[in-house]
């Protein structure tokens, strides 16, 4: 990264200003923080230097959330916007993204909850040099960035997207898309046909949890296997721009992706040097390295031990999961797990991918 | 003429895989362990340090975890990340038997 991201915190209390920004500096992009404890401030700031991302609190005294939003919305329009609100309103809420906020975050409560909001930042800050896109009003802004800010935020909420005469809705619980229709269609191909539109407006409704799930596939698989279209400019995407911020999997790791609970994947060669290929992952070179050494060494390890060829390696964090397997022939091939996957599951998981991969 | 029958052809050692846990700081050396001791200090060190040595690196690679599965074709080491080091459990994986009937 040529440079590093700047993160504007706005919230009154300075508890939560030196708390969140001793956890915004420690994500991987190492973002600069600073924070400001009233909205005046925060706006007199971004008027003296560019700021990536304001992430700012609603109820504050003298200006509120809302009215810096709509001030800093109009004159900076390429700022991104997170609410960071202990209040839970959907009026606020409504508000707040009718006021072109990116994301609207419930205060964490809970290591989980605090993880999730990391990987949120982090996955926007990632994003900012994604392509223009022109969704929602909202500049470099695509609708496959906002359904995958709801899939990691684990939202549920109906999305109800329109464009012209076109409306379309996108259901999803707990981070899953579970059912979309457009017109005709429903399922992936609604959604596909959804994702295709090049502008359009949205609404949040109210979560549906008794809405029938008709898409069985991983909403990131789902949105992969989208992006890719859109990508490749074939079916009915041919005309639409690129997916903003998605990578779409090397040929050889495509069919991998759509497992389940899938986060990131990985192969060495044989050799150990020589073309890696890699999605989902930011440091593919450490990771590979590490992955590389870690095998030599375990098999090493078994070599000594005479228990026979290192089947499978697995490690289980707060953050994530991973797996790796080896073969002679083949190469190295790891996968990352979301880390709500639970460990047997891993395990499965891993043999399956890898039994698919050498195949 | 001997009355008990003596076998005095020596039988090659059956190897027995090391079983049971262990701890070890954060520069792999042991601190406590159910290891038996008919199993050599260093193969038992040997491990752990390999061990500590995985956690170490991932934390590098920017791929943290705590707990680590090694499954080898007949045996297993599962090992926990500790505050300054981790526990070691290892165990030879029980042979699944197939039967006809």
């Amino acid at each position: 990264m040529a440079s590093r991201h700047k993160i504007l915190l706005l919230d009154d209390d300075e508890q939560i200003l030196e708390l969140y920004q001793e956890l915004l500096q420690n994500l991987p992009s190492q973002p600069e923080v600073t924070v400001s404890s009233s909205g005046a401030r925060a706006i007199a700031l971004l008027e003296t230097e560019p700021f990536t991302l304001l992430i700012t609190d609603l109820r504050m005294p003298k200006m509120d959330g809302l009215q810096v939003l709509a001030i800093v919305r109009r004159k900076y329009p390429e700022l991104r916007l997170i609410v960071l609100t202990g209040v839970l309103d959907e009026e606020y809420r409504s508000r707040a993204y009718a006021l072109g906020v990116d994301l609207f975050w419930q205060k964490p409560s809970s290591s989980e909850e605090f993880q999730f909001f990391k990987d949120c930042i982090e996955s926007f800050l990632g994003r900012e040099t994604a392509e223009e896109g022109g969704f929602r009003g909202m500049q470099s802004k695509s609708l496959v960035d906002l359904i995958q800010l709801e899939c990691l935020s684990q939202s549920s909420t109906v999305l109800r997207i329109t464009q012209g005469g076109m409306e379309g809705k996108i259901w999803l619980q707990d981070g899953q898309i579970t059912d979309a229709v457009a017109g005709d269609l429903n399922g992936e191909a609604a959604f596909k046909e959804i994702l295709s539109w090049k502008s359009g407006s949205f609404e949040l409704l109210p979560a549906d949890p008794t809405h029938a799930r008709m898409i069985a596939v991983s909403s990131q698989g789902l949105l992969l296997d989208s992006a890719q279209a859109l990508d490749e400019g074939r079916g009915p995407y041919a005309d639409t721009p690129g997916a903003a911020g998605t990578t779409p999997a090397p040929s050889a790791l495509a069919p991998l992706v759509r497992f389940e609970g899938v986060d990131f994947l990985l192969t060495v060669p044989p050799s150990g040097d020589g073309e890696r290929e890699s999605w989902g992952l930011e440091n593919t070179k450490e990771v590979s390295a590490w992955v590389w050494d870690t095998q030599k060494r375990l098999r090493e390890l078994g070599d000594k031990l005479g228990v026979g060829g290192l089947a499978q390696v697995s490690g289980f964090g707060l953050n994530r999961h991973w797996a790796f397997a080896n073969s002679d022939q083949k190469g190295l091939l790891c996968a990352g797990f979301r880390r709500a996957v639970p460990k047997d599951k891993v395990d499965q998981t891993m043999k399956l991918m890898f039994g698919k991969w050498i195949s | 003429m001997d009355l008990v029958r003596t076998d005095r052809t020596v039988k090659p050692e059956v190897k027995r895989l090391p079983t049971g846990s262990f701890t070890v700081d954060a520069r792999g050396e042991v601190i406590s362990s159910t290891v038996s001791q008919v199993f050599p200090e260093a193969l038992v060190r040997d491990i752990g340090q390999r061990i500590v040595h995985v956690f170490d690196g991932a934390r590098r690679a920017q791929l943290p975890f705590s707990e680590l599965v090694v499954q080898y074709a007949s045996y297993k080491i599962v090992a926990r990340e500790m505050r300054g080091g981790a526990i070691i459990f290892l165990s030879p994986k029980p042979v699944r038997m197939v039967s006809s009937s």
